[in-house]
């Protein structure tokens, strides 16, 4: 039998370990898994990676992390946000490491990773400073830059529905990151509002099949 | 010194309603955060133009009010929106296979500086203390088949954004094919840019002076 349903919150992140690579969806606050966010930083793991469009806003979710210290590089496109300041005071004390890279290089290094690719050249970011160091090649006439593939120890999404073998629905913009970060990591644990019974779910409307996620947990939750 | 308080200067408004004269029926465009999604107010009714929001929507409404609002339905700004019948949703790499793929048939952008080959600067100053943020600029730069950019034609100091070559941080190389300014709307082309048309009160020679660049007419 396949249950992937986890207890509470605590349990889904409780093997974390300190260093770990983490993905986690969201664009602002749509998407975002802020539960267990929340709960990885009740768990403590430290000297985290972590990968998102963002770098957190206001006090919760990402930002959490980010003020307690416990992430040492970000990986993302956007760290720049209404209400953020914890990642913008840590960047200029040089106390955060900060890995930019072009919005839909993001995604598409993210998309190959879970993919078994090994990276691809893209037009995207050529010539500019985001380029430097990156091998380049000239493609049908046109010049491109190498971008390496992304994985990850484990990837925090949110969805809307799942069910027992991982199955899961995403609603409006909050899908974002969602389906291609559950490919792309060792561990996926996703965060959802409701979890149905097997079969409860329109195999037409399914996202994310149920092979790429490890781990469904109620975002009301608590231990 | 010319006298630039003769000139009627173009406002958004404006700018916004020249853009949307480019803009044919059927297109599907990306607005860039800030002034260029201004230009959604001002879509006519009797054209299908379909809007595409980097995180995930193509189709999408206006900005949502009230009960409308959404947390999980936001535009590439983070604003609350709403989908149009006919809305389509899907993920980040779906999105800006959109975008790469040169499926998007026209972006507007904002920028600090185009130059007279189309290069773009318009992510960073390079103030080292501001934080670097690139988003989906990079992007939808390059992939989408018509790049346009709306921005002041000067700077607050009174220099030409139109240069010979761009000073600030790249965005990309020979991207915009067209620049829509508070004083003209000027085409990059192989030749160079060509003033299309420009703001009452102001002579092409006056256009040409404050442009710094050189501008090739139209009409000629």
């Amino acid at each position: 039998m396949i249950q992937k349903e986890v207890k509470n919150l605590a349990e889904a992140v409780s093997d974390i370990p300190d260093g770990s690579a983490i993905l986690s969806s969201g664009f602002g606050g749509a998407g975002l898994p802020t539960q267990l966010l929340e709960a990885l930083y009740e768990q403590g793991a430290k000297n985290l990676t972590l990968i998102s469009n963002n770098a957190g806003s206001g006090t919760n979710g990402i930002a959490k992390l980010v003020i307690a210290g416990r992430i040492k590089k970000m990986i993302c496109s956007f760290p720049r946000q209404k209400e953020e300041w914890a990642f913008d005071d840590l960047y200029r004390a040089g106390k955060i490491e900060l890995e930019l890279v072009p919005q839909g290089t993001l995604a598409e290094r993210i998309r190959a990773g879970g993919a078994g690719i090994g990276g691809f050249y893209t037009p995207t970011g050529y010539g500019t400073e985001l380029a430097n160091g990156k091998d380049t090649r000239v493609i049908d006439g046109v010049n491109h830059i190498f971008e390496k593939a992304i994985k990850a120890d484990f990837a925090l999404i949110k969805a809307d529905k799942g069910d027992r073998w991982g199955n899961l629905t995403y609603r409006g913009t909050g899908r974002n990151f969602g389906p291609i970060m559950a490919t792309a990591a060792r561990c996926t644990i996703a965060q959802v509002k409701e979890i149905v019974e097997l079969g409860a779910l329109d195999p037409e409307v399914v996202v994310t099949p149920g092979i790429f996620v490890q781990r469904v947990v109620l975002a009301g939750s608590k231990s | 010194m010319m006298d630039l308080s003769k000139i009627k200067k173009r406002s958004t408004a404006d700018i916004a309603k020249r853009i949307v004269q480019d803009i044919p029926d059927g297109a599907h465009v990306n607005l860039g955060i800030g002034q260029p999604m201004s230009i959604s107010n001002y879509l006519p009714s009797d054209r299908e133009i379909l809007l595409h929001s980097e995180n995930g929507l193509l189709g999408m409404g206006p900005l949502a009010q009230g009960d409308e609002i959404d947390e999980e339905l936001v535009n590439a700004g983070k604003q609350p929106v709403t989908m149009l019948p006919g809305a389509s949703l899907c993920h980040h790499a779906d999105s800006f296979v959109m975008i790469r793929g040169g499926h998007i048939d026209i972006c507007v952008l904002g920028a600090f500086q185009v130059s007279i080959k189309g290069d773009i600067a318009n992510w960073r100053t390079g103030d080292p203390k501001a934080i670097p943020a690139v988003g989906g600029a990079m992007d939808l730069a390059l992939g989408a088949k018509k790049l346009f950019v709306m921005m002041e034609h000067l700077t607050k100091s009174g220099e030409s954004k139109l240069v010979k070559k761009c000073t600030y941080p790249l965005t990309a190389l020979e991207a915009v094919d067209c620049i829509y300014t508070d004083l003209a709307t000027i085409a990059v082309t192989p030749n160079g840019l060509v003033a299309i048309d420009w703001a009452d009160g102001l002579t092409f020679e006056e256009l040409q002076e404050l442009s710094g660049v050189p501008l090739i007419r139209a009409d000629k």
